[in-house]
């Protein structure tokens, strides 16, 4: 029993709810939403730390007992997932606060922002399915709003296949959940991982897998349901676009991740070799798209597709080690995207585009800002001793000993066409010299103190993780563990009955 | 029953799918709509339906006689068309806005953020 539990989505909702009665004054609203996301970080941080100590932490809501009632669970992956979130909420905060129109503050950016994490972070720590279907659609709602707000056309454009593939979904989401619940007859996920291991209609079982994998896929933009997302990433402001970047396709990884490792283990050789395909191809078509593209966040709206295949293929791989990478991969991975799209933000604001080919000069005139940049990027194509390097390395190391050599030679050709596309950034964006029609933009709107500390502070992160890297991938380790032992998950859910 | 409901279910998703695909924006949420309740009918139909057996306790026994109807997948129905009602009422918003904004109704017009 721990209420701690409860604070990573009561502290967001108190604080949406104050921003909503400081509704005329963005002055508050700013102050409520940095001390709201720093409470959360600090707190998620807490989490961690006991999750750490004591392996599982639940919660029973109103105190019924676990099969019957809704239960709240933090296991390690569940902890790292809302530490995560804390980083990215308050980068994202901080980047908002300087970045963010009045205009966009006045119908509801703040409120709609906390409520993103609200369903964020109930859908990391629900141990109930239905639950985390009303997470998701609490997460849904709040996004359409952020993406929505400012109403420009391509804005319109690009909500319109996002909330169509959303709610498409969602729909096949509520339908297996009500297959599932006319097999099993229950919905909290450790009762169903016990009913399931015992069931005898394995063709059954099969088909609920896949409608759980095209509806958690779909959210995670996996191959081929990803279209959605380079369609809509780019169009809402930067500071959304990176928060989106940063958070939503990981929770659909995250509910991959949960559901194939505590529901559908009983055949991996049909669901995890179907994930395997799933990754390989999502990294190699991602990075291929990423590759035709020349426009800074699109490009960058393909990388996350071929970075979430790694996750996927950590996964699909099912070894101690691979998920050992694939939790390591989230972790690095939140980071890098979000600076990235941060750092795209910053260069918008200096030259007044996002087409690479008007770009120009930015190295020249900020440095540092080049440096920010290229210390994620490298990081993203995995050059050593960044953070993504490692996280590649052990996913790679996992392909080896599991000899899926396609899948690892995949990997690797992927990781090199990062490198690719991250160049041709650095090349067209920070490297040339200007344009002479970009010229006069440069100073007429300088960046801010708060708007670069985001990117900086990010970018250190991504460097230590590089050089003190041991401590996180034990972390990742001991999630791993949790993962492949789901007896351990489902005795903490169904055993605590105070 | 359950063959009955299940036929209906299965023309309600391929009603859906039609009318997603057609190139108005108008039709796409009307196959949001139905497909929503499509969904809500699978969780009724499969958990089983069952006539003129109310899910009340025994008073003496304190358990509930077998073969009453299971109230939760009612309870589930009810929140997800709760949910349902709220998403649907932002996407007529929405397909409202992007009309006026984007000049068509036609989802062939709508091409130019995608790559």
């Amino acid at each position: 029993m721990s209420n701690l539990l409860f604070l990573p989505i009561v502290v967001p909702l108190l604080s949406g709810a104050l921003c909503l009665a400081f509704w005329r004054s963005e002055r508050w609203q700013k102050r409520i939403t940095l001390a709201g996301t720093l409470i959360y970080a600090l707190v998620s941080v807490n989490l961690l730390q006991r999750t750490l100590e004591e392996g599982y932490l639940v919660l029973q809501m109103g105190q019924w007992p676990a099969p019957f009632g809704i239960s709240l669970v933090s296991d390690v992956l569940s902890a790292i997932m809302i530490v995560l979130t804390g980083v990215v909420s308050v980068a994202g905060t901080l980047y908002s606060m300087a970045s963010v129109p009045n205009r966009h503050i006045h119908f509801g950016y703040f409120p709609l922002l906390h409520f993103l994490l609200v369903g964020v972070s109930g859908a990391f720590l629900t141990g109930d399915i239905f639950n985390l279907f009303v997470w998701f659609e609490v997460m849904l709602l709040s996004s359409f709003g952020l993406l929505t707000l400012g109403g420009e056309r391509a804005q319109m454009e690009g909500a319109i296949k996002y909330v169509t593939i959303n709610l498409f979904s969602s729909a096949i989401f509520l339908t297996a959940i009500g297959l599932l619940y006319g097999m099993a007859g229950s919905l909290n996920m450790a009762d169903l991982a016990t009913k399931l291991a015992e069931a005898d209609n394995a063709g059954l079982v099969n088909i609920l897998a896949l409608l759980f994998m095209a509806s958690f896929g779909i959210k995670a933009g996996v191959f081929p349901l990803f279209f959605w997302l380079p369609a809509s990433y780019h169009t809402p402001l930067v500071a959304v676009s990176a928060v989106f970047a940063g958070l939503l396709t990981k929770v659909g990884v995250y509910a991959l991740y949960r559901v194939f490792s505590l529901l559908f283990i009983s055949d991996t050789d049909f669901t995890h070799t179907l994930l395997l395909w799933i990754g390989v191809l999502t990294m190699v078509t991602g990075v291929f798209g990423a590759a035709a593209q020349f426009e800074f966040r699109r490009i960058l709206s393909f990388h996350i597709i071929s970075q979430i295949g790694y996750m996927i293929l950590g996964l699909a791989l099912f070894t101690p080690l691979a998920l050992v990478g694939g939790v390591f991969y989230i972790m690095h991975h939140i980071l890098v995207k979000t600076n990235l799209f941060l750092v795209s933000g910053l260069t918008y604001r200096l030259l007044g585009t996002h087409e690479l080919q008007k770009m120009g000069g930015v190295y020249r005139h900020r440095p540092w800002l080049a440096v920010g940049f290229l210390v994620s990027a490298m990081s993203l194509a995995g050059l050593p001793p960044l953070s993504g390097f490692f996280a590649k390395f052990v996913v790679i190391q996992a392909g080896v000993e599991a000899s899926s050599w396609w899948a690892t030679g995949f990997a690797l050709l992927v990781g090199l066409l990062t490198l690719y596309s991250m160049i041709k950034i650095w090349a067209e964006v920070f490297w040339k010299a200007p344009e002479a029609a970009a010229g006069p933009l440069l100073t007429e709107k300088p960046l801010t103190f708060w708007m670069t500390l985001p990117v900086i502070l990010l970018a250190l992160m991504t460097v230590s993780i590089g050089i003190w890297g041991e401590p996180l991938l034990q972390i990742a380790r001991l999630s791993a563990e949790q993962l492949l032992n789901p007896a351990g998950y489902i005795e903490a859910v169904l055993g605590v009955r105070s | 029953m359950e063959g009955v409901m299940a036929i209906a279910i299965g023309l309600l998703f391929a009603a859906a799918f039609y009318m997603m695909l057609r190139r108005s924006i108008v039709k796409l949420v009307m196959g949001l709509i139905i497909l929503s309740n499509a969904a809500n009918l699978v969780i009724f139909t499969v958990a089983g339906l069952t006539r003129g057996e109310p899910p009340f306790l025994d008073e003496a026994t304190k358990t509930a006689a077998i073969g009453v109807a299971d109230p939760l997948p009612q309870a589930l129905i009810l929140t997800a068309i709760v949910i349902a009602f709220g998403v649907l009422a932002f996407s007529v918003v929405l397909i409202h806005r992007a009309y006026q904004v984007v000049g068509t109704d036609d989802l062939d017009q709508m091409k130019d953020t995608d790559t």
